[in-house]
């Protein structure tokens, strides 16, 4: 009699299909907005989550925004993206935004913030709160 | 000189007599489902009898900026005109797939996903154009979203007044204390725009701000 040969299952679950790049801000300091917005979207074109180190300028997030919505419908598979940034001058006392506010000034950047950035089809949720992040993946 | 600072106090007094004749631009931007429309609704009824647009349970009912013009406030002897502005909810993603959720047909489900995206394209693109931003969030939803935090970044950028609603506030899960913790700086309003609740906090809120216009 032949013996059933067992597979044993793998208990652990192959999430497939994405990638985390991390960008230092070095890489953006010197593009236009324009250039910054399109290095940034060709990533989550490629279902990579990417974390920037620093933060982009307000109107440059709302830009990021509108060429989101300007994107959708005309790149295949492409829904949007999630978008979250944890910057530490949240909690900070009045003086210590004061020196915060200067080393942005100096260093031409929010370098103490993080952005993150994950293509809609792969980050299902990006849960955030003062203290912490929490990605929450599609299945 | 004595010329030039007599022309510049005249210059100054025609502006500011001019400037408060002109209606205030009151926009209503938030994210999708938040209750812009019900508030906008609530007060131009109240205050012209007509509604500004239609509410939905599905997301992205409003895709075009909507607008009632000559929108008269009169609140405790005071009294303000407005032009009201409605905004397509704010977010940055759009998948046609969750109108199917609510028993939208494909067809229709695909065209009202392209129709929010352009409607949240024109929703940032009036940003500059307002005097003064009503913020709507759902107070049943966390208030820590980036889009929330864009936005307000962008009117503080502009200079423009902000002021934050927390709707639905007759709902047992609403925390009005999570947005007032997420936004020290502002004025958080709790109210339910579907009742009619605590609206002439809103009003008196809405009337001390419109002196910061600048």
């Amino acid at each position: 009699m032949a013996k059933k040969v067992v597979k044993k299952k793998n208990r652990t679950k192959k999430i497939n299909g994405f990638r985390i790049q991390f960008m230092p801000y070095s890489e953006i300091k010197n593009e236009g907005s324009t250039e910054r917005i399109r290095k940034i979207l060709d990533i989550a074109f490629t279902n990579s989550i990417l974390i920037l180190q620093g933060r982009l300028k307000p109107d440059e997030e709302t830009r990021l925004i509108e060429d989101t919505m300007a994107m959708i419908g005309h790149v295949k598979n492409f829904k949007g993206i999630e978008l979250a940034v944890i910057s530490p001058h949240e909690n900070q006392s009045p003086m210590e935004k004061l020196k915060y506010k200067i080393a942005t000034r100096l260093s031409g950047a929010d370098l103490g913030a993080i952005t993150i950035i994950g293509p809609a089809t792969v980050v299902r949720e990006i849960k955030q709160d003062p203290k912490k992040i929490e990605l929450l993946l599609t299945k | 000189m004595a010329m030039k600072s007599v022309k510049g106090f005249f210059k100054k007094v025609f502006a500011n007599v001019f400037k408060n004749k002109k209606d205030i631009r009151l926009g209503f931007y938030g994210p999708p489902n938040a209750g812009k429309t019900s508030l906008a609704n609530r007060i131009c009824k109240d205050f012209t009898g007509e509604e500004i647009g239609s509410v939905s349970k599905v997301p992205h009912e409003t895709r075009n900026v909507q607008f009632k013009e000559k929108v008269e406030i009169s609140y405790k002897g005071k009294s303000m005109t407005f032009k009201m502005i409605d905004t397509p909810g704010i977010t940055t993603r759009v998948d046609y797939e969750e109108f199917l959720k609510y028993k939208v047909k494909k067809k229709e489900a695909k065209s009202r996903a392209k129709e929010a995206t352009q409607g949240i394209i024109e929703s940032i693109k009036w940003l500059d154009d307002m005097d003064l931003v009503v913020i709507v969030l759902d107070s049943t939803e966390n208030p820590y979203n980036q889009v929330n935090i864009t936005i307000i970044g962008n009117l503080v950028a502009r200079k423009i007044p902000v002021l934050i609603v927390a709707n639905k506030s007759d709902l047992r899960k609403a925390k009005l204390k999570k947005i007032e913790e997420a936004f020290p700086e502002y004025d958080v309003i709790g109210i339910s725009a579907k009742y009619g609740k605590n609206l002439d906090d809103f009003y008196d809120a809405v009337f001390k701000l419109s002196k910061k216009i600048k």
